[in-house]
This record gives structure tokens, sequence and C-alpha cells, in this order.
């Protein structure tokens, strides 16, 4: 492998002028490829969520040639499919004040200042095309009788602007997507791949020109060339075994195009939600999420008193401690999410926690039903309330439901410029698996908002620009040396995977380093907890390498080779994930590191870390690099967030 | 809890499959039937034995991956659930529980309990679209949609496309997959110029894809973990009538993506 720089120059390329208007000028600046000259082009598209599917739909429908990769057997399963509660957008329907800017603001707020104002405010500015786009693909919203959509209230904002289809929205934005991508299949301008798996990126000169493929049902590893690489593969939440994210997502994409040169930053910004159903025992494999819309009409609480073993219902309301009501009165339950998640651990802290592991605290819906019935909030919430009767046998209509806080998602990712092209010229980023809209905290039902953003209004334009650069006879073949060579380098890797013939299931390091991280680097950081994490992974590291069992053969279906290959790459990620929030000395947004505090709440060091911290592969056991991209702000005061 | 696995196992699509005895101890009764198969391959795996191949991804009931018949039903016994929604205390400790794939002609085994969907795909591929392309869109509250329209689109539109009505049906024909599609898309004033050739397309792709006919046992209903009903059927069966009429007083052909 060749040697790889030590730093790398990270230029945002936001354009000049005005916040409101740097979009429409990049957009006027960019350069095209005409209608004829597109569909000589071949983009390569990894995943299939929100982010990847609408990118790959809206590129197809602009001639470009597109070929889909995903893991799951059908591009519809990507877990975006999962998310439950809405989708952003600065409509304005409800008259409450809303507006671009309230949103831009909103999103940045709650980032605590950790993200790029004009990305940002671009996110903003398309947000309402989302919503227009959706609905003309037949997208349910949830609609008022006279046939207008209708919004509801979300954590960090103080106006009503989700639009959402019951507790269902991501699954039916991702089909919305996953149509018009099929609908491009049909017509041949999408190239679908499901069941395979991208195992490495491919440079050319230093440009993303390629992937390394393994289908995961032969086991047969293949390359593919391309004018451009998409990677739309989420986030890395994984690291921490127990997460609500799906039991297949996993950061092997971003990780292998970290270690060709690619950027990741702000690894350490990892979202822990509020709302998810407690753990219950180690068996358990994975942890299941119950939507933040539930906070517009559940009150959350805890007994007032230590240890109250009482059933809830024997707890007289004056001695509850209603304590995000308490603690945040102008927000109450819909503070966002981190700062609602930090509550609910104090409390628990306290000894005032519920439930057999005292590891969880009411989410009740007394008042609401008082108010406008059981049936009333059967039509606004059934699913949720079906799903946790599903797995806790108990009846949230009749006794509060009890939550606790789950890694729920990554602010951190590939680093990408304003373009959403990483520095690595030819590879786009985009969705949870980039770093860039939701600094150090993504407010509630802005996902979907972002991943839409990306794939549908601001890749097929940016993307553009750099193809007109790039000549497509240029395009290298796939008997190149550099594809040969990676592809050998992947098949070795398989096979030193599959040598290792250990004793010990690859599940049980995946939750050891989960372990390690939850309670180091979960929500509540501080640096002897961080130095001892920096220690604890590497041992982990050295014992997969020689004692995971790993079964069968690369040359055929074998899930229990995916799964020790991603978990592999999430034992190193996360040893990056510690070292970022070890050298990250502040507190902001979900990053709470103890020795910066005040009053319990985060305390921001804006003289010397307003700034993305990106880091660069150096080779193995060799330290990274972390690169500094200042963060200017130009039109908003860095400001002390409170929600109080 | 102790149980007794009797699991098909099939090395690929050629091969020809096989039922294994294997023995699930200790588990906990509050571990989701997936979680149980994990323990199972844990042990699998350390002893150096294949583990059983199975598909899954969400674990939370939406993603539509996960796709087992457990004593002859498919997700199992308990209702308006998928099998990851399944948990273990909804079985007797000393159980013997067989477990199978789906087992539908278009869905070829790729190994053990991993079955090849893709059909799906391409019935949706065929017409189970509006066509929009992404910047056409008008204001959108410029079209309104009633809010039973707008319940009923959801509620069809809730299929998560998991197969189950095809494994539970003795013809192997996942119309209410179909049907439900149908209902959402034509079920909404947006996909009302694509009406026809929509239900033209799909149930074509259907038959081409090898599934069988409908012959109305309603058994689809009954194994269908997101309760879409059989009346979605009956109407597809009207949209279709409706549509092959069209079809035959038009010129126009039928397939294909408008002007051009």
């Amino acid at each position: 492998m060749s040697t790889l720089p030590n730093t790398v120059k990270l230029d945002a390329r936001i354009p000049e002028g005005p916040l409101p208007e740097k979009w429409a000028r990049r957009k006027n600046e960019m350069k095209l490829v005409a209608p004829n000259n597109k569909r000589k082009y071949e983009v390569i598209i990894v995943g299939t969520g929100l982010g990847g599917a609408s990118a790959a739909a809206s590129m197809a429908e602009m001639g470009y040639n597109v070929k889909s990769f995903c893991f799951q057997d059908s591009p519809r399963r990507a877990h975006s499919i999962a998310a439950q509660g809405g989708i952003n957008a600065a409509k304005n329907y409800q008259n409450d004040g809303d507006s671009v800017h309230r949103l831009f603001y909103d999103t940045i707020k709650g980032g605590d200042f950790r993200s790029r104002e004009a990305n940002v405010y671009r996110l903003a500015q398309v947000s309402v095309n989302i919503i227009d786009q959706c609905v003309a693909q037949g997208v349910p919203f949830a609609r008022e009788y006279g046939g207008l959509l209708t919004n509801r209230s979300f954590g960090g904002a103080q106006v009503s602007r989700t639009f959402y289809a019951r507790g269902a929205t991501g699954q039916q934005l991702l089909i919305g997507a996953y149509q018009a991508l099929s609908r491009q299949v049909g017509k041949g301008r999408i190239q679908l791949f499901p069941r395979t798996e991208m195992i490495d990126l491919v440079l050319v000169d230093g440009h993303a020109k390629g992937v390394v493929i393994r289908d995961l049902v032969t086991g047969e590893i293949s390359t593919h060339t391309a004018d451009a690489v998409v990677l739309a593969t989420g986030g890395y939440g994984n690291v921490f075994y127990l997460s609500t994210y799906a039991r297949g997502s996993n950061a092997t994409a971003i990780w292998r195009a970290y270690k060709r040169g690619a950027a990741l930053a702000n690894p350490c910004f990892t979202q822990i939600h509020p709302t998810c159903i407690p753990v219950t025992g180690d068996y358990q494999s994975k942890l299941t999420l119950m939507s933040e819309s539930l906070r517009n009409d559940g009150r959350v609480w805890v007994p007032k008193k230590q240890k109250d073993n009482r059933p809830p219902s024997s707890i007289p309301e004056d001695e509850r401690d209603y304590f995000l009501e308490r603690m945040y009165p102008s927000y109450g339950n819909l503070a966002p999410r981190d700062i609602s998640s930090r509550a609910a651990k104090r409390v628990c802290d306290e000894g005032r926690g519920v439930g057999a592991s005292g590891l969880g605290v009411y989410l009740d819906f007394a008042d609401v039903t008082k108010r406008i019935g059981e049936a009333g909030v059967r039509e606004k919430y059934s699913n949720l309330f079906q799903m946790y009767n599903e797995i806790t046998a108990e009846d949230a209509y009749k006794s509060p439901m009890r939550i606790y806080p789950a890694v729920h998602y990554t602010m951190g990712g590939l680093w990408v410029d304003y373009q959403l092209m990483s520095n690595i010229p030819g590879l786009f980023v985009v969705g949870e698996a980039n770093f860039s809209d939701h600094g150090a905290n993504r407010l509630g039902a802005s996902a979907l908002m972002q991943g839409l953003a990306d794939g549908y209004f601001v890749l097929p334009y940016t993307i553009g620009d750099y193809l007109a650069g790039e000549k497509p006879a240029k395009r290298p073949r796939a008997d190149a040396p550099e594809f040969t060579a990676a592809k050998a380098d992947a098949s070795a890797r398989l096979d030193q995977l599959l040598a290792i013939k250990g004793k010990k299931p690859v599940s049980e390091f995946h939750r050891e380093l989960g372990k390690i991280l939850w309670e180091k680097c979960g929500m509540a950081r501080n640096e002897a907890g961080l130095k001892e994490a920096l220690a604890l992974i590497p041992k982990l590291r050295e014992e997969f390498w020689k004692e995971a069992a790993i079964p069968g053969t690369s040359g055929e279906f074998n899930q229990g080779l995916e799964k020790a290959n991603r978990v592999a790459d999430f034992i190193e990620l996360g040893e990056l994930l510690v070292r970022d929030a070890l050298t990250r000395r502040e507190s902001a947004g979900c990053h709470f590191r103890e020795e910066f505090q005040e009053e319990g709440e985060c305390k921001r060091n804006d003289d010397d870390f307003a700034h993305v911290a990106a880091w660069t592969y150096n080779g193995e056991n060799a330290e990274p690099t972390r690169n500094v991209e200042p963060l200017a702000y130009e039109n908003i005061k860095l400001a002390t967030r409170s929600y109080k | 809890m102790n149980f007794t696995l009797k699991v098909w196992r099939q090395k690929d699509a050629k091969s020809a499959g096989r039922f294994e005895t294997h023995e699930a101890r200790d588990i906990n009764p509050n571990m989701s039937f997936l979680e149980m198969l994990d323990v199972v391959n844990d042990g699998l795996s350390i002893k150096g034995e294949s583990p059983i191949s199975f598909d899954h991804d969400c674990r939370e009931g939406i993603c539509g991956t996960c796709s087992l018949v457990i004593n002859g039903d498919p997700h199992g016994p308990t209702d308006g659930t998928t099998t990851c929604q399944l948990y273990m205390r909804s079985f007797q400790d000393g159980d013997v529980i067989v477990v199978e794939p789906w087992r539908v002609r278009a869905f070829p085994i790729l190994r053990d309990l991993v079955t090849d969907r893709s059909a799906f795909d391409r019935i949706i591929q065929s017409g189970g679209f509006i066509s929009v392309n992404t910047g056409q869109a008008p204001e959108a509250n410029s079209v309104p949609v009633s809010h039973p329209q707008a319940e009923a689109a959801f509620d069809a539109a809730h299929c998560i496309g998991c197969g189950a009505c095809a494994a539970v049906c003795k013809n192997g024909s996942p119309m209410l997959f179909v049907a439900a599609k149908v209902a959402h898309l034509n079920g909404l004033p947006q996909g009302q110029p694509e009406r026809s050739e929509r239900v033209m397309n799909m149930v074509r792709t259907l038959d081409a894809e090898g599934f069988g006919s409908c012959t109305h046992t309603t058994a689809c209903e009954a194994v269908c973990p997101k309760h879409i009903p059989y009346e979605l059927i009956v109407r597809l069966n009207r949209e279709f009538i409706a549509a092959s009429i069209h079809e035959s007083l038009s010129h126009e052909p039928v397939a294909g993506g408008g002007a051009g």
C-alpha cells in the first residue's frame, strides 16, 4: 500500500455571499453535464436507504447510469424504514411562526453549534421541496379533515413542523423512494445488486473510481468501475452492540473508505435517544425505540423517593417528579434528545429509576387519555403501543411505559464538503454516513429530512459539477492494476478471518466492545474512563484475531463471515471513536465530558473546539491524524444552549 | 426453557434439503425467536459447525426481512406479528418446534431458511409506483386528500413485503401484496393517471414470476403481520376488470413510460 498523507486539506468549499443566497449561487456556478452526455457516465451508489434510494432514482431520471448496491435482500428493507416519528420541513402550514431561518437556527442550536451554517441553511431551504416530492409520490402523510397536511411537534422546536404517517413515517418515505428507484430499475437505468456488500473502495490517481463487492449469496468477489462513487451506507451506531439500529447496519463501507484516505469526522458525536424500551437481559440483540413523537403527549416522570417500588398507579401526584417539565419548563417533555437522555440518566443514578433494573423512567399517557380518550390516543400512536405490548407484554393504555436511553444515531461520519464530496475526489457521501448537518446532536425528525435532502436535491446537482470535469473515456477498466490489487487485499482479509478458527463467538466480542463503549464513552465520558477504553479496545482486537470462531468458507452464503468482517471493523472504529472523545476537551451536545460542565449542563469551549475534527488513517498501529476544519459563524451568535 | 428444533437445512438452491435436529438450552422466555436462534448459532460456531442461515434485520417488525414458517405458520403462532416479534414465552418448555423457510415456487431457497424474494421487487418495478421525477412535484397542499382516503392509503401502504401471504397460500399467491400496493396508489388522487396500467402490469408480472392464482381462501389475511385485509383483493379484482376493459378499448400500448 502506498504511503498515506499525514494531514489533509479540508476545504469546505462554502459559496460566497449572504447565507440565504449561497445555494442558489452555487447552483448557478456549477458545471453541468449535457443530457446526451449523462448517459456516458456510470455512478455507483452503495446503500438504498433514504439517501441512497433517492439519489439513485434522481440520478437515473437525469440520465446517468446507476449501479445500486445493498446488503439487504431488497432495497426496500434499508433501515430508514424503521424511522417512526416524522420529517421536519419549514412549510409553516400551522401559521405558528416557522420559517427557513427558524428551522436553520433550531438545527444549529440543537447541534450545540458544532455544524456548518451553510449546509444547515441549505437543508432548511430544500426541506419544503421534500414534502412536495413525497406527496406527489403517494406518501400517505397524516391529514386534517379538510384534506390538507397536518403536523406535530418534535423535540427542540417550539413550532409544529413535523410531517408524519402515523408511527411509520420512515417506512412510508422509504417506500416512496424505493418505488422511484424501482421505476428506474424497470426502465433499465439502474442496475440493482441486492445481497451484496462493499468491502473496499478503489482509488485511481487519487480519485474514487470503483468498489470491491462481495456477493453475499455466492461469496464471489468482484470489482465495479465508475466515474464516481456515492456512499449512502448509514451510521455506525452498532459499534455499541446494543442499539436501535438494524442488526445488519454496519460501518464497513465508511471504514474501508477511511482506510483508503477519506477523513472521518467527529466520530464521538453519537446520539443516545431518550425513549427506548429498557434493557432486560444479556441475551438481548437489539433495543427498540419508542418514537419521540410520544413526548408530544406523554409525560416523563420518576418517583420523588428513591427505590420507590410501588406500582405507578399508587404513587400520588405530589410524590412524582416530572423532571423534564421541572428542569426545562419552556420545552418541557420536548427537550432535545441529548438533554432528555442525560436527565433520565441523572434521576436513575440518584436511585429513583423504575423497573427491575432501576434503569428506567415512566412515560405516562394518563393525562392525554383523559383529554382525548383512549380512541384518540390509538389513532395517533396505535402501532407504537402495539409494539411496546409485543416486547414487554404490558399495556401502555393502562399503565405508563417504562423507557430508558439507547444508542440511536451517529452525527459523526465521513467528512464532506458543501458539495457532499469527501476529501477523496469522486467519493460522495450522503445521509447518516456523512457528518454534515447535525453537529453534536441531531433534532428529532431531521434524519429523514437530511437523507432525502441529500439524495433528491443536493447530490444530483453537486455530483454533476464533479463529473463535468471527468471524461467518461478516462474511466478505468475493471482489470486495471488498482482493481486487481484491491480485490486481492479484500480476499486476503476474508481468508485471514477464516484462518483464525478460534473458540469464542463473534457476538461475544461485539458485546464486549459495546460494553466498553457504553460504559466509558456513552452518555457521560471522562478522561480516565476514555483512557481505560483506549487500553481495552486494542486488547480486544488482538484477542479477536486469535480467538474468534468464524465457521465456513468465503465462497458460500456465510452470515458468520459477514458478521465477523463487520465486527472487526467496528473494533477498529470504536478505538477511533474513543480517541476523538478524549481529544475533544469540552462538552457539546451528546458529547458530555464530566470535567466540563456547568450545573449539570454541557460547557462548550468555543475558543478551542469550535471546529470539526476529521481523522485520517496512517496505517495499522499508527496513531491517526486529527485534522481540523474551523467552523465560522457569520450569521448567528454562538450562545449557551438553553432549553430552560 | 429448553426446546428441540427441527430445522430445514439446505446448502444452496441446487442441493436437496433435509430437517436437522438441534437443541436450544437455557432459553430465557423473554428472548425473541431470533435471539433464541442466535444462541443456537453461537453454539454451532464454537463447535466449528455451520450455523443456521436465516434472514433478519431490523428486529422490530417493520423491514419485512425475517421470514420463518414455525410449526407450519408463517411468522409463528401469534397474531399480527413478524417472526422477530415472536417471543419464547409464547411456547411451552420442552416444545418441539419445526422451523422452515417460506415455501413458494417463485421464492427459491438460497440456503437453509433464506429465500430469494426478488420477484416482489420485479412486481413493483413493473408498475408499483407513481411516475414523478424529482423536481416535478407541485406544492404539497395543492391537491387535498380526504382524511379517510389518506388513512386507507396508509393502511394498505403499511405492507412490509415479507411474503407471508404467499407462504401461507396453498397456491403460492401473493395477491394480498399486489392488492395492498394497488389499494395504496390507486386510492390516492396522485395515482389516478396510471391507475389501469399499474394494475395490468403488476398482475402480469405476478403471473410471469410463476406465482399461483388467488382462490380466495383468505388464509393470507390471517397471517399478515400488518393486518392487510382480504377485502383489498376483492377491490383489486374490480380494478383488474375495469383496467382490462380500459385496455381493450384503448389503442395505446399499456406498457412504457409515456411520451418519453
